[in-house]
């Protein structure tokens, strides 16, 4: 119990406490900005990334990442809070955190290892430019409030936050950033857009409450399809996250215990009047960055957030959207993989289309389990259209020429079985032909009936058919093959 | 397979004890030697950079950056292990084991622990001193839970048992440990002191007989007595009248819970003992 507590949560106290400062500094602006995307005060924002920060740090599988209220999250919110107004959001948040913990116990973390490099890719930068994209209203200049300051304040956050550290690195300069902003509008008294005119701030504590709709079919059939969006994309962006914190720190993470975790935070943030949330892939790579490793950073970022706003929500309010605009694309920036776009020329071209074709789905449809599900889908058709091609038939005909040995190797199955057939040739007139399969691999039922039809087809020209090793190449057709207890199995699948 | 005497080599001062102790017991016990030593990544601090930016890039240059840390951390730390290792084993060799095997893993001590439970006859782990190092304590404790095979504590000096003491209280963990110590070539012509804390009754009595008819039966020397007082007050006092050189005791009966609220006998006497502890599960 010491030693879980101690490698847990006090094994780097200094490193996690100062990481939780920093990290708390970009939670606000994202849960304020993607707040008011989703149509709630920043309050509901900020509450939820404090509770879910705070209860995945003792409920988590990933010590270490940073969970809160985030814009992929939010961006699926916006048309319920909409029509339903926010109680049918707190009931979505609860439904969503049940499903993702009913997600840990069925294990579907697991599931994860469908997700190919390529679509996880494409995720993170689809979240970038989601990110981004959704900082623009701040910049357009229809909007109300939107003048030349603005641009040149985000301008000028956007150098304070690259160009600080050159200064110094003991700052924060997300930090820096915001308080020269906020102190230059008010010393200027510029009339912009700031924190304040977003709606309600936090001024208490939260406070436990039950949503107020009524608890019948209809209300669940309003939130159910928002709650299961929001579970995948939660558990999605989750389960990639703690993957770069595995890679990044070189230590294990619970992807099962992650899920559940995230569900009680979830149920957390809905019941102290938060929306659903889940890991952030930016503020974690921050939270790695500034040197925090364990729960201890995740929970301090939580609690320096509440602090922060409760007790600092008169200067909170002062805040230009312009300075957290600023941070926001600094987290864009930051969390868009630049690796990829070099990548582009070397990678075969079906992983350039699927990833591609993941960013595209997501930034059309605002739903990145929309293009997680077309990114798998493709990567799961190129696969098989690839294995399909490890097939190869060859035929000799005999001595007297009256019978045609085909002899079949490598795999048949539902995208190759087409190719199989086209493989013979009906039109040769023999008597016998004999076909091998002793080292076909028959996958599915396809094969089998694209064997059936060519067997037929020789039939009606009156050619007689012997087919050789069929009981070894059906022997494949296996669904699932208990590997653990039959320690040959593999061998005996591999060896003809 | 022959099990083996496993000693935990970690380059403090305590190595050097750990080391006499493993090749005397490997000695007594016919086995071989082995030292171990586990590279811990986790007990490096993390780097702190508070800039708190991230931008184009990032990631794949944090990753760049930690992986080139762990890798400088890691060569050296692999170096010196394997310098410590070396020493230890010539001072085995200078003991009079023949062919020590010296084993370098990497992770935490427990799970490497665990990983060779199976080939462990005895684990030998070294104290260290719990006022400049409190937290070690609770890592030989948690060492000392989790595994199932004989574990001895030892002090930082080393001195080949003349008399050894077994705190007997008539459980089941500690008849055993009697059977054990009697059916162990690593006692042999060691005199075996008994001692129960408790008071001084017919039942007492009845299994404290038991115990050093026991071990007479398997040649030892064993003058047995019952005291009464504070646990480890009494056990504390018998080994300085009596210049007792090891004790040996039945490790935790209770669980964590009730130690965590009540804290334990054992944990406390491990970690006042001035002499080797041979704990038995």
């Amino acid at each position: 119990m010491y030693q879980t507590l101690k490698t847990n949560w006090l094994s780097n106290p200094r490193g996690d406490l100062l990481a939780g400062i920093v990290v708390a500094l970009a939670l606000i602006p994202e849960a304020i900005a993607f707040s008011i995307i989703a149509g709630v005060d920043p309050k509901v924002g900020l509450y939820a990334s404090f509770c879910i920060a705070v209860v995945i740090a003792f409920t988590g599988g990933r010590t270490g990442m940073i969970s809160a209220a985030t814009g992929a999250m939010a961006l699926l919110m916006v048309t319920l809070v909409k029509e339903h107004g926010l109680e049918y959001l707190l009931a979505a948040t609860l439904l969503t955190g049940l499903l993702q913990i009913g997600a840990g116990y069925l294990k579907l973390g697991s599931l994860m290892r469908f997700v190919s490099r390529s679509v996880v890719t494409g995720f993170v930068n689809a979240l970038a430019i989601l990110i981004f994209l959704a900082q623009l209203p701040e910049l357009n200049p229809a909007t109300d409030g939107v003048t030349w300051h603005v641009y040149a304040m985000t301008a000028g956050g956007l150098g304070i936050i690259y160009l600080f550290p050159y200064l110094t690195r003991s700052i924060p300069s997300p930090l820096v950033t915001i308080v020269v902003l906020t102190a230059l509008a008010i010393w200027l008294d510029m009339d912009i857009r700031n924190v304040g005119s977003m709606g309600e701030l936090p001024d208490t504590l939260p406070v436990f409450l039950w949503p107020d709709v009524p608890l019948n079919l209809e209300t669940l059939l309003i939130i159910l399809p928002y709650s299961v969006s929001l579970a995948v994309v939660g558990l999605l962006e989750s389960l990639m996250t703690a993957t770069i914190v595995d890679d990044l720190t070189d230590t294990p993470s619970d992807k099962n215990r992650e899920c559940k975790g995230q569900g009680i935070a979830n149920i957390g943030s809905g019941l102290l009047g938060g929306m659903a949330g889940c890991a952030m892939i930016g503020q974690s790579v921050i939270n790695i960055k500034s040197g925090g490793r364990t729960r201890l950073s995740t929970l301090s970022a939580g609690v320096f957030l509440l602090l922060m706003v409760v007790f600092l929500d008169r200067w909170v309010a002062q805040i230009p959207m312009a300075a957290l605009v600023a941070v926001m694309i600094m987290v864009a920036i930051g969390t868009f993989s630049w690796e990829s776009i070099r990548n582009l020329k070397q990678h075969p071209m079906s992983s350039n289309i699927v990833m591609i074709a993941t960013v595209v789905v997501v930034v059309a449809t605002h739903n990145l389990a929309y293009g997680v599900f077309v990114g798998v889908l493709l990567g799961a058709l190129f696969f098989a259209n690839k294995v399909g091609q490890y097939k190869y038939v060859v035929s000799e005909a005999s001595d007297d020429g009256l019978t045609r040995t085909y002899r079949v190797v490598g795999q048949v199955f539902f995208a190759s079985a087409d190719k199989f057939v086209e493989f013979f040739d009906f039109k040769e007139a023999v008597d016998k032909v004999v076909i091998d399969l002793c080292e076909a691999h028959f996958w599915d039922i396809t094969a089998v009936s694209a064997l059936d039809k060519v067997v037929l087809k020789f039939r009606r020209e009156g050619t007689e058919v012997e087919v050789i090793g069929l009981n070894e190449a059906s022997a494949t057709i296996v669904d699932r093959f208990a590997v653990h207890d039959k320690p040959d199995a593999v061998d005996k699948l591999m060896a003809h | 397979m022959m099990k083996n005497v496993v000693a935990c080599i970690d380059g403090t001062d305590v190595s050097t004890a750990v080391s006499d102790f493993g090749a005397w017991a490997s000695q007594r016990l016919t086995v071989s030697l082995v030292l171990l030593h586990v590279l811990d990544k986790s007990e490096y601090p993390a780097q702190t950079d508070m800039s708190g930016n991230i931008g184009l890039g990032s990631r794949e240059a944090l990753l760049q950056e930690l992986a080139e840390l762990d890798e400088k951390r890691g060569k050296l730390a692999l170096e010196q292990g394997r310098m410590m290792l070396e020493t230890a084993k010539q001072r085995a060799m200078d003991d009079g084991v023949i062919e020590p095997i010296t084993h370098q893993r990497h992770g935490n001590l427990l799970d490497s622990l665990l990983a060779i439970e199976q080939d462990t006859r005895l684990l030998v782990l070294g104290k260290h001193d719990e006022k400049l190092k409190p937290h070690v304590g609770s890592r030989v404790e948690s060492v000392v839970r989790s595994l199932h095979c004989p574990i001895l504590v030892t002090t930082d000096t080393f001195k080949a048992p003349e008399k050894v003491m077994l705190a007997f209280d008539g459980s089941d963990t500690t008849r055993k440990g009697v059977e054990m110590v009697a059916g162990s070539p690593l006692f042999k012509g060691v005199p075996c002191h008994l001692i129960l804390v408790g008071n001084d009754n017919e039942a007492h009595r009845k299994q404290l007989n038991w115990a050093q008819s026991t071990l007479e039966a398997a040649g030892f020397d064993a003058p047995a007595s019952i005291i009464s007082g504070d646990v480890e007050q009494v056990l504390c006092d018998y080994r300085r009248e009596h210049s007792i050189d090891m004790l040996i005791m039945g490790a935790w009966g209770h669980s964590v819970v009730r130690r965590f609220l009540v804290g334990s006998t054992t944990t406390s006497v491990v970690r006042n003992a001035t002499v080797p502890v041979l704990l038995l599960r």
